[in-house]
């Protein structure tokens, strides 16, 4: 199978204005945020690939297919975005039109004032990115040489180098890994080298692509820890792509879900439990069997053996639910588990094709 | 230091970092060396002065190939395959929203390769085979000036040809069917198997004006003084211009690479 993407300049590709029902509700929301001054626009974004398939011995067959379907959307400077959705969503995709390595079928498309694919080295300067499956550093030698490197790629001046430097060291405990060769580095280490990486040259823009991804829970609480320290103390405008909730949760104020290619939601994360009716998920393990425990708020989902699942809604607080439960059952030990971001979406995205 | 000097140097620790890996390499250049250097002693005395060459040259034909070997990436490999694989795995996406540009960048990268392989494998099999095999080396201070002009321009070549064979990876996902390619093109033409001045008619005028042959031909024979005056230019000005063009070549083709070609993967 091989893979082509159609440019801005293709005739053979359709430019097709994305359907007024799902972006007339987007429309006030981004009307909203541009107000306040949009850093990043984006107006009717659409990316095809044209998708080669099989269809016989020599056979091939071409498919359009829609990676990005028509989003729009507009986050002002200093915001603190999420931006999920299931695999396959558009995310990553989104993010490559965004450093301008993507080139848009067609829509409008600025960061900070600039056309991504047309003044990308332009924009390369004023942005960060951290990929959170690849790395911008230097294999074989140590962090400390990859970081002389981003000075003089993006000519940092002494002062603010060694400033930055010492700030990301201090903040991501990355003393004793300067000499180290990257090849040597843990996973969560050569993330928090990535992310210094990033930020060495004072971006104004800093997208995250699955930062924390196959990191442990110290590793995750360190980077998050950081993040939000850049945003509030900076000011960088962060947008962020993960898979984990608790990134979201920790860190955005404001959620945006891409799926199929369109912008599904975009709005705060409680709208978002809200729209998509989900629901956490009590594990409660008893002292022995018994039948399906019934309290209000609250219902059980499954029953194996002592152990028992209750689902309740996110919104609501678990410590009543605990207190009922604890009163009237022998309890041996709970927990509490998040929804997970792609049932929530499931949901969601049901709901909606429902309507 | 600039931005690409910067990137060179660290092309040159990288390589520098592995010392087994460069002993190992030294000790299979002057293994092949030996190999080679009786072979061609036994070809240049049953017929002396083959292609022009006198037996001392030839000697030294050959231990120019194996100092070169590595340098001048005659077999291939170097940035090439791993650029090939970033550009496979879509690693290429962290190459192209650098505020760089991206043959520059690998350029500056595998200059600085070179530059190491020249010193860390280039000088030890020669000055070993200085002390088994009479070698015809200059005494001029400047003819080694144009010898190494001659092998930077040749590294030169030999990089264009790798980047367009790496690009190549962003239609066939797998560029190792075309590296062998060229790798074989590379064994054969640049005169590491035989010296090009020894190929009779069409195959000979061929293969000395192919872009290969300005890989070691070339500076080899800029180092035995078979170019001097006008002659010397004449084959520094082949370099140059195959250096120019295959560059050129490489722009083009990255720029359409990535303009419209997908970076893989999420």
């Amino acid at each position: 199978m091989s893979i082509e993407s159609s440019g801005t300049a293709e005739p053979s590709t359709p430019s097709t204005p994305s359907e007024p029902s799902a972006t007339a509700g987007r429309a006030a929301c981004a009307g909203a945020t541009a107000a306040r001054g949009g850093f990043i626009e984006l107006d009717g974004l659409v990316k095809s690939f044209t998708v080669r398939r099989k269809a016989g011995v020599l056979r091939r067959t071409k498919h359009e297919v829609r990676a990005v379907d028509g989003i729009s959307f507009s986050v002002a400077r200093g915001e603190m975005v999420g931006y999920i959705g299931p695999n396959g969503a558009g995310k990553s995709t989104t993010i490559k039109m965004l450093t301008g390595i993507l080139v848009p079928t067609s829509g409008r498309l600025t960061v900070a004032g600039l056309d991504p694919a047309r003044e990308r080295t332009r924009l390369a300067r004023r942005i960060g990115v951290v990929f959170g499956q690849r790395t911008t550093l230097w294999w074989d030698l140590p962090l400390r040489d990859s970081y002389h490197l981003m000075r003089r790629m993006y000519r940092i001046p002494d002062a603010r180098y060694r400033q930055n430097l010492d700030h990301c060291t201090e903040l991501l405990d990355l003393g004793p890994l300067m000499d180290v060769p990257v090849r040597q580095l843990s996973l969560g280490q050569r993330m928090r080298g990535d992310i210094a990486a990033a930020l060495l040259h004072d971006p104004e823009v800093l997208y995250l692509d699955e930062p924390t991804i196959g990191l442990d829970v110290v590793s995750k609480a360190k980077v998050r820890e950081f993040l939000r320290t850049v945003n509030e103390e900076l000011g960088t405008t962060v947008l962020l792509t993960t898979h984990d909730l608790t990134d979201i949760e920790q860190l955005c104020e404001r959620v945006m879900v891409i799926d199929h290619g369109r912008l599904v939601h975009d709005g705060g994360l409680d709208a978002l439990h809200a729209d998509g009716g989900s629901e956490r998920t009590l594990v409660v393990d008893l002292e022995r069997e018994l039948p399906p425990i019934e309290v209000e708020g609250a219902r059980a989902v499954r029953v194996e053996g002592p152990r028992q699942w209750l689902a309740f809604p996110a919104s609501a607080s678990a410590a009543p639910l605990v207190a009922e439960i604890a009163a009237e059952y022998p309890l041996v030990d709970l927990s509490v588990r998040e929804p997970a971001i792609e049932d929530v979406i499931a949901r969601m995205y049901a709901d909606r094709s429902a309507l | 230091m600039g931005l690409y000097a910067v990137v060179a140097a660290l092309g040159f620790r990288r390589y520098a970092t592995y010392r087994v890996a460069t002993a190992a390499g030294v000790f299979t250049n002057t293994v092949f060396g030996f190999v080679m250097a009786y072979t061609y002693m036994a070809l240049w005395d049953e017929r002396p002065h083959l292609g022009g060459y006198g037996v001392a040259q030839a000697v030294t034909f050959v231990w120019m190939g194996q100092s070169l070997l590595a340098a001048s990436s005659i077999l291939g490999g170097g940035f090439e395959q791993e650029l090939a694989e970033r550009i496979r795995k879509g690693d290429v996406a962290i190459d192209l929203y650098r505020p760089a540009d991206l043959q520059l960048w690998w350029l500056a990268s595998d200059l600085g390769r070179a530059a190491f392989h020249l010193l860390g494998r280039g000088v030890a099999p020669t000055a070993a085979a200085a002390f088994f095999f009479p070698l015809t080396l200059p005494d001029s201070p400047v003819t080694w000036l144009f010898f190494l002009l001659s092998v930077a321009l040749g590294v030169v070549v030999s990089f264009a040809i790798r980047y367009l064979v790496a690009l190549t990876s962003f239609w066939l996902l797998d560029a190792s069917g075309i590296q062998q390619i060229t790798a074989l093109a590379g064994i054969f033409f640049s005169g590491m198997l035989l010296p090009l001045a020894l190929f009779p008619g069409r195959l000979g005028d061929v293969a000395r004006v192919l872009p290969w042959s300005a890989m070691l031909q070339i500076p080899v024979d800029v180092l035995l003084g078979r170019h001097t005056g006008g002659g010397l230019a004449q084959a520094l000005a082949f370099q140059a211009g195959w250096a120019a063009a295959l560059l050129a070549a490489g722009r083009l083709v990255g720029m359409f690479a990535t303009r419209k070609v997908v970076v893989q993967g999420g």
